[in-house]
């Protein structure tokens, strides 16, 4: 993070890095990091007081790209890194991105247990039914009967329906999201990230290489016709029986965030080695 | 929930033909405006500041790809939108920018009409591709301006909004004229005879 940055306006070109993204062209995760840096300006963020966590694939990327703390961590695990950074330091607003190979499935674990938590930050998947890093094998958010040479004729498994299992396990503020709607998505970005507690967004961005119909995407989503509820029982109805392309907050709870007492004082790196000592 | 009935899918092998499409907006702007002059010129800046953010981007992921003749296409489009926002602060705005709704200026449609839609790329699309998205963005900031200037509530934004359009208009002019002398692209533009997609 540049010191420059620091005192300049705070338009969302502030929190853009230098560095410029190597997703594929008309890729969905291009919009979602313009949304990202909106939302931060709208918000009236600065970038030292930000830290944007992530695991592995095409949208884990995201943090390079952004200026702002950053860790690209480990597959699966960024919910883990991103929850202990917003215990030790609550100051910082949190933001975690994921896709959807790497979220609800290698991490789908953590995934369970970070809205039950409901640590105050804010959880971004970047959903396109696909791993598009490692060249287009099925993830969990795959259709069925999606046929491809990696999975001839459809893998046949029910897809996970991640609103629905955020609701259920515990998550405070669920919304869907679209890429092609950079500003829209900005809006709800800005909205998860006030609201107190575990956030969950799923964008859906579209894969334009391994999933070009997903450019149908814009033809296809829809604001979500109703208000937020902040009734689960409700919520739980909404999501159970949309189609998916519902866009927009779709639940949003009043839950108090988990954080425990911050310990004062630091210690000596040596007494810290020391309590790891077998 | 999505209960896998969506559409039957199927991943296409090895670059299937397809034509980059350039997105229509919807929602025309029909109902009477009450902005004032100063609302206006925000609109209008921001309009051109975005515009020249998103051919900056598409420059970008372009270069990125090794297909350098668009980039530098659309990194040109970028600089001529710049233009465009720095002459309205220099010329309208007393070289302050505008100070912005919180919240960020709700287009219908969902981005300023002006800015090309993120997912309008393909990395092996040729200047002829990029030259027709300009001229969709150019021809929807014309029907903006038009309709700004048939609808608004106040004189002055009406007779600024006549211009801007006008200007618009003459935008989407020069590219027409760019376009006529750019050769339209091969018919297998989007062959790839190495493609990403497994295709063995």
């Amino acid at each position: 993070m540049t010191t420059a940055a620091a005192a300049a306006p705070l338009t969302a070109q502030v929190f853009k890095a230098d560095y410029k993204p190597i997703w594929c062209p008309g890729c969905g995760d291009y919009a979602v990091l313009s949304s990202f840096t909106k939302a931060f300006a709208m918000l009236e963020l600065r970038p030292e007081n930000i830290a944007v966590v992530s695991g592995i694939g095409c949208s884990s990327r995201i943090p390079a790209y952004t200026n702002c703390y950053g860790f690209h961590g480990v597959h699966g695990r960024a919910l883990a890194a991103g929850t202990g950074l917003k215990i030790a330091r609550p100051d910082l607003t949190v933001l975690v991105a994921s896709g959807d190979g790497d979220g609800y499935s290698i991490g789908g674990n953590h995934f369970l247990h970070a809205c039950r938590r409901n640590v105050d930050l804010t959880y971004v998947v970047m959903d396109n039914h696909v791993y598009g890093m490692t060249k287009g094998q099925p993830s969990p958010t795959t259709e069925p009967d999606w046929d491809s040479k990696l999975s001839p004729g459809g893998t046949g498994l029910r897809t996970f329906h991640p609103l629905v299992i955020a609701l259920a396990a515990g998550a405070n503020f669920i919304a869907r999201a679209f890429s092609g709607d950079p500003n829209g998505t900005a809006q709800i970005l800005a909205e998860a990230i006030r609201t107190p507690g575990f956030s969950f967004v799923e964008i859906l961005s579209p894969c334009v290489t391994f999933r070009p119909e997903q450019r149908n995407w814009k033809n296809q989503v829809r604001p979500a016709p109703v208000a937020p509820t902040d009734d689960p029982a409700r919520a739980a109805r909404r999501i159970m029986t949309d189609d998916g392309f519902n866009i927009g907050v779709l639940y949003k709870g009043e839950r108090k965030p988990y954080q425990p007492p911050i310990i004062k004082g630091t210690k000596r790196l040596a007494d810290l080695e020391a309590e790891f000592t077998i | 929930m999505s209960t896998g009935k969506r559409t039957k899918t199927s991943a296409r092998k090895g670059g299937g033909r397809r034509t980059v499409r350039v997105q229509d907006r919807k929602k025309p702007v029909t109902k009477p405006i009450s902005t004032n002059r100063a609302d206006f010129l925000a609109r209008a800046w921001i309009m051109e500041v975005e515009a020249a953010e998103r051919y900056a981007m598409f420059a970008d992921a372009m270069d990125e790809h090794n297909n350098r003749e668009v980039a530098e296409l659309f990194r040109k489009l970028a600089r001529i939108e710049q233009l465009h926002a720095d002459q309205l602060l220099e010329e309208d705005l007393s070289r302050r920018p505008p100070v912005l709704p919180s919240g960020g200026i709700r287009w219908d449609g969902g981005e300023a009409p002006e800015t090309a839609a993120p997912g309008e790329l393909h990395y092996r699309m040729q200047p002829y591709h990029a030259l027709q998205i300009a001229l969709a963005c150019e021809k929807r900031a014309n029907k903006f301006f038009a309709d700004f200037a048939s609808s608004a509530t106040d004189a002055k934004v009406r007779s600024t909004a006549r211009e801007m359009a006008a200007e618009e208009a003459g935008h989407a002019r020069l590219i027409e004229d760019w376009l006529k002398r750019t050769p339209p692209p091969d018919k297998d533009w989007e062959h790839d005879p190495d493609p990403p997609v497994v295709s063995d």
